[in-house]
């Protein structure tokens, strides 16, 4: 039962990462691309946006009912960093759905558009932290330190602001592979691959920082990496799609769904890798044993009200999921 | 400012701001389902005139009702994770039913606002049911959650800790039912009124016109047989908390003294040193009547709680007092209403008759806050109700307040964006559509 929930709570967070990976990282690819491309942007998001947020919720949903003292700990000492991902969040959403639905063309869609940019730019930044703080082991249950040591040194170092900056460029990286199928005309779509092609690089020169900001931070991650065959692996594969990815950028005709299909493939492995240096931790204390899954899960008859929840759940929403990808996201339809 | 202050204030602000959009998500999908398939069987324009415009409001009110709801799912840790920590798994089960409910909403508004032209007619109508039909569960899954605080079950408390947890009976909790119709009902009331009253004042400023006529109707349908309904669920609400919280009924009566028969006591200015309601309208025997069923039945008053465990009175006694005048005033406009249209239509474009429907824009909204207060601001000193107390449950990270701040400016400003977006859009009206055009 726990290992269900466990595999759903991944898969929430994998689809949240895609999904609302695309969706801030629209933001980040039109801050590079300019003006010109609001249109198509708003036209591929608009109608699945609030949907691929709403993966986010459950996450944290699932968290709280099944790993309370997990989402107790992370809201107490990430206070900070979680509410400028809130703010963020409001700022995103609000920005855009004014933008798109504010009758009236003048001025303000300046502001919109800058709030919408520098949001979707912001949100992936600090989600990356907290996910830097949980895996780091700064995290203290000391909590007669100071202010700094107990509320602020946890996430703000240098693993964690490269752990930031790195989801912000696979954001943008996924964003851009999507919106190669999303674009109205030849010029655009080369404009897209060619924004995919650095963002790909920039992802992964940005995952050797981490490694690299790991080690000077005393987190000694190389090493763990090397002792997961599994990470390893998965990273491999994932290494092994880039080439085959810049194959069809490069393609004339770029192949939609290949491109999709890969992109999602390695945000899927990386994650895999990174489960399996993790597993079972959930978050690492500087001065105490490790909360995991094991330790800090939920009674059973709430995991089984959890899991019928999520299974009947899942049923209903999947095939409406798919559904509204079908009308909008697939051409021609 | 004092962090616990802080952080109520900031849960305060918080779902003050997200309840209006939580209202006018679960009530506005079914207003315009109802439009559209008047518009499918009628063929009428300003029906499908009337869908359209309500779903570009929607849009915005949607979205932001999605994104305060995200801060709020955050914001239950970030400022009680004591109280997470422990309600968590009790009351995670209905949060789950709300996070599918909510999911599916948000995917068949997306049919439902981009699919004008991909659908066939009746399946784009039947995504606006889905909508309204998930919506209005949603919001009954997270009120069960909030009843809980007020009437917890399913778990015994020992040692600080919760065990022998039972998700199910702690989601049917006692209170879940009584407070998940008022609340859906208030929805109702809320934002049908509002939306007549707006269309209401345009047909006052600037004509009538089969656009606004027709909006008017649709919304009074609606809003009239829930504000008819609502007292009734109002006193199935108000017999429950006697039962089940004497202390949150006696605050909100403004009742010090337990008394035997008890007077009703209607306004007044609630006076804790003197521990009296002074300026106050008093019916004999009406609170015995109105809690117990009975004109001579006791009635529990605060001198039975220790001094620790007494709500503040005078918020709570001005908040409900506010509350039951809004309900009783919006029931006489939905009879005024159901009469008129049944006997004398023509009082349906009198400008007295639209004037009033046209004050009547905020006052459901501002009956909803004053419910929210009562029954928030009822219940303390306790988080859970009798197991835990809101000091306890607060996040001990010093300085709150920054946050509060923050979350205060952004809603303040987005509630100006919001307001001044409608206004634009109402002022483009007649360009879009071609029944505001036709008297």
């Amino acid at each position: 039962m726990l290992s269900l929930i466990i595999i759903i709570l991944g898969t929430t967070f994998l689809l949240y990462t895609l999904l609302g990976g695309a969706d801030f990282g629209a933001g980040i690819v039109e801050t590079f691309a300019g003006k010109k491309e609001e249109g198509t942007i708003t036209t591929a998001m608009a109608p699945v946006w609030e949907a691929n947020h709403v993966w986010l919720i459950l996450a944290v949903v699932i968290l709280f009912t099944g790993f309370p003292q997990v989402y107790a700990l992370l809201s107490l000492v990430l206070h900070i960093p979680l509410m400028l991902v809130l703010l963020g969040i409001i700022f995103r959403g609000s920005a855009f759905i004014f933008r798109q639905y504010d009758v009236v063309q003048d001025n303000s869609h300046k502001y919109y558009t800058l709030l919408f940019r520098i949001s979707s730019f912001i949100t992936p930044v600090f989600l990356g932290m907290v996910l830097g703080a949980m895996v780091l082991g700064r995290i203290t249950l000391d909590h007669s330190k100071s202010f700094l040591e107990v509320f602020i040194f946890p996430w703000f170092n240098i693993f964690c602001i490269a752990m930031g900056i790195f989801s912000a460029s696979l954001f943008a990286y996924i964003s851009g592979i999507f919106l190669v199928g999303e674009a109205e005309n030849d010029v655009e779509r080369k404009m897209y691959a060619r924004f995919s092609k650095r963002a790909m690089l920039t992802t992964m020169l940005m995952g050797l920082l981490v490694f690299g900001a790991a080690y000077l931070n005393g987190h000694n991650l190389v090493k763990e990496f090397l002792q997961s065959v599994y990470s390893i692996v998965t990273v491999f594969l994932a290494t092994l799609l880039c080439p085959a990815i810049w194959h069809f950028l490069n393609k004339e005709k770029n192949k939609t769904l290949y491109l999709r299909v890969g992109v999602g493939m390695q945000v899927t492995l990386i994650l895999i890798g990174w489960f399996f240096i993790q597993f079972p931790v959930l978050i690492k204390i500087h001065d105490g044993e490790n909360l995991t899954f094991f330790n800090t899960q939920a009674p059973d008859a709430t995991l089984k009200q959890l899991l019928i929840a999520l299974i009947a759940g899942l049923i209903l929403i999947v095939p409406g999921f798919i559904y509204l990808f079908r009308i909008f996201k697939i051409r021609g339809s | 400012m004092d962090d616990l202050i802080a952080a109520r204030l900031q849960m305060g602000i918080s779902l003050g701001f997200h309840i209006i959009f939580a209202c006018i998500g679960m009530t506005m999908p079914v207003l315009m389902a109802f439009s559209e398939w008047r518009w499918l069987r009628t063929g009428k324009q300003a029906y499908l005139d009337n869908t359209k415009a309500w779903s570009k409001g929607v849009a915005i009110f949607f979205a932001v009702g999605a994104v305060s709801g995200t801060v709020l799912a955050f914001e239950l840790g970030l400022l009680w994770p004591q109280f997470m920590r422990h309600a968590g798994p009790i009351i995670g089960m209905p949060f789950s039913w709300e996070g599918t409910a909510f999911f599916i909403e948000a995917i068949a508004l997306g049919i439902f606002l981009y699919g004008w032209n991909r659908l066939n007619r009746w399946v784009h109508w039947a995504a606006g049911i889905v909508v309204g039909i998930s919506g209005i569960l949603s919001g009954i899954f997270v009120v069960a959650a909030n009843a809980w605080m007020n009437s917890p079950s399913g778990f015994t408390w020992a040692n600080g800790k919760a065990i022998n947890i039972d998700p199910v009976k702690a989601m049917f909790n006692d209170a879940w039912l009584s407070q998940s119709i008022h609340m859906v009902l208030a929805a109702f009331v809320s934002t049908a009124f509002a939306v007549a009253g707006v269309h209401a004042f345009l047909i006052i400023k600037k004509g009538a016109n089969k656009f606004h006529r027709h909006a008017v109707k649709t919304a009074l349908i609606f809003g009239s047989v829930a504000a008819i309904l609502q007292p009734l669920s109002g006193d199935f609400s108000a017999k429950d908390v006697a039962k089940r919280q004497p202390a949150k009924l006696a605050a909100l009566e403004g009742l010090y003294k337990t008394s035997k028969p008890a007077d009703l006591i209607i306004g007044g200015i609630p006076n804790d040193k003197e521990q009296k309601v002074n300026y106050a309208i008093r019916i004999p025997g009406g609170l015995s009547y109105l809690a117990k069923g009975d004109a001579s039945a006791e009635v529990t008053g605060l001198d039975k709680f220790a001094k620790e465990d007494r709500p503040p009175v005078i918020i709570t006694h001005i908040a409900f007092q506010l509350m039951v005048i809004i309900g009783f005033l919006l029931a006489l406009a939905a009879v005024l209403y159901i009469i008129f249209s049944l006997k004398w239509r023509q009082v349906l474009l009198k400008k007295w008759w639209l004037c009033f429907i046209a004050f009547t824009t905020p006052l459901g909204f501002i009956g909803v806050e004053a419910g929210w207060t009562v029954t928030e601001t009822g219940r303390q000193p306790w988080i859970i109700y009798g197991i835990m107390r809101t000091k306890d449950a607060v996040s001990t990270m010093p300085g709150l307040h920054y946050s509060f701040y923050a979350i205060t400016t952004v809603y303040i400003l987005l509630s100006f964006i919001i307001v001044w977006l409608m206004r634009r859009q109402i002022s483009t009206i007649k360009k879009y559509y071609p029944s505001a055009n036709n008297k």
